[in-house]
């Protein structure tokens, strides 16, 4: 096996224990899309379209809210906002490479390539086949994604309707907050958000969520700068 | 706006946002408040998302034991907390809000 294939699978090894968690994940997104209403094809598609989990699982929550598409959109970029950050610590590692693999490895820089992809880089230092783990990572997470949210789908499809599944979202949304809540700036943070949310739930257009997000971040960076 | 234009405009700016640095590379760097305040941002939008969903009932505030999905979410965070796994958060917040509304009612 030549060296770029070996590159090639140590990532997509490297990539197997996340996948583990990223699966069921997967099935729950695409049971609960197509329970929002999105639609067969549009469950299914975000998928690839987005690909970014925590933003799919939001954008179907304010899909069943009817929210108005502009603020799912901006909600979408708020959320993944952090990938500039993943970009801006690989950048250097790809900075010799040819432009259409710049934008095939950015389109599958999630969370969890991420992640075993910057222990490597980290570990190792700049490799000049180091894209081809990336790669490697990258694909097994993308087509895991797909599969899974295929499956939730058809499985989503025999759940009843008069179950009330909708509440799967916000219990998702539970388990994704509490870990994060690690010092207090996040637990005010999450506080602020949560209070402003209450009290703007009545403004046009979902713009109470927005302007809850922010007042959480201002909140949080704020703190965190007076320690 | 259609479900498959939001789906658009969200996935571009997903990717733009990915690819940003990667094609900027030494010519533009995250200010530091930025990369903080990247920090908050899963706490932030979640909090704001989960607070109305469980504490909001037919549009008033619902901070009342009569309220099954503030009892069930309540169920969900001990859980969560505890086991710091999602589909076991996300079972027992469901079967929480199941007896709560086919067997206790």
């Amino acid at each position: 096996m030549n060296e770029k294939m070996s590159m090639f699978w140590s990532g997509v090894r490297e990539e197997v224990p996340l996948l583990v968690g990223v699966f069921p994940f997967g099935m729950i997104y695409g049971a609960l899309a197509l329970n929002a209403g999105l639609g067969l094809a549009a469950s299914q598609m975000m998928s690839s379209i987005v690909f970014a989990g925590s933003a799919q699982f939001i954008t179907a929550q304010l899909v069943h809210d009817a929210a108005p598409g502009l603020v799912i959109v901006l909600t979408i970029a708020v959320v993944n906002l952090r990938h500039m950050l993943y970009s801006a610590s690989l950048a250097p590692y790809l900075e010799k490479l040819p432009i259409r693999w710049k934008v095939l490895l950015a389109y599958l820089l999630t969370d969890e390539a991420y992640a075993p992809t910057a222990l490597k880089f980290e570990r190792e230092g700049a490799s000049p086949l180091g894209h081809w783990f990336l790669l490697g990572a990258g694909l097994a997470l993308w087509s895991t994604w797909q599969v899974s949210t295929g499956l939730g789908i058809f499985l989503g499809a025999s759940i009843p309707q008069n179950w009330p599944l909708d509440f799967a979202l916000p219990l998702t949304f539970i388990a994704l907050v509490m870990p994060v809540l690690r010092n207090r700036p996040a637990v005010m943070a999450a506080l602020s958000a949560g209070l402003v949310a209450l009290l703007a739930y009545n403004l046009p257009f979902k713009l109470g969520l927005i302007l809850a997000a922010l007042t959480g971040i201002l909140v949080g960076t704020l703190l965190e700068g007076r320690r | 706006m259609n479900i498959w234009l939001v789906m658009l405009f969200g996935g571009l700016i997903t990717f733009g946002m990915r690819f940003s640095f990667i094609y900027l590379f030494g010519r533009f760097h995250i200010p530091e408040t930025l990369r903080r305040a990247l920090h908050y941002v899963p706490p932030a939008v979640l909090s704001a998302i989960i607070f109305p969903e469980i504490l909001i009932h037919d549009g008033k505030l619902a901070l009342t034991l009569g309220n099954d999905r503030l009892l069930a979410g309540l169920v969900a965070v001990l859980v969560a907390q505890w086991t710091k796994n999602t589909l076991l958060t996300i079972l027992a917040g469901m079967a929480a809000l199941l007896v709560l509304q086919f067997v206790v009612r």
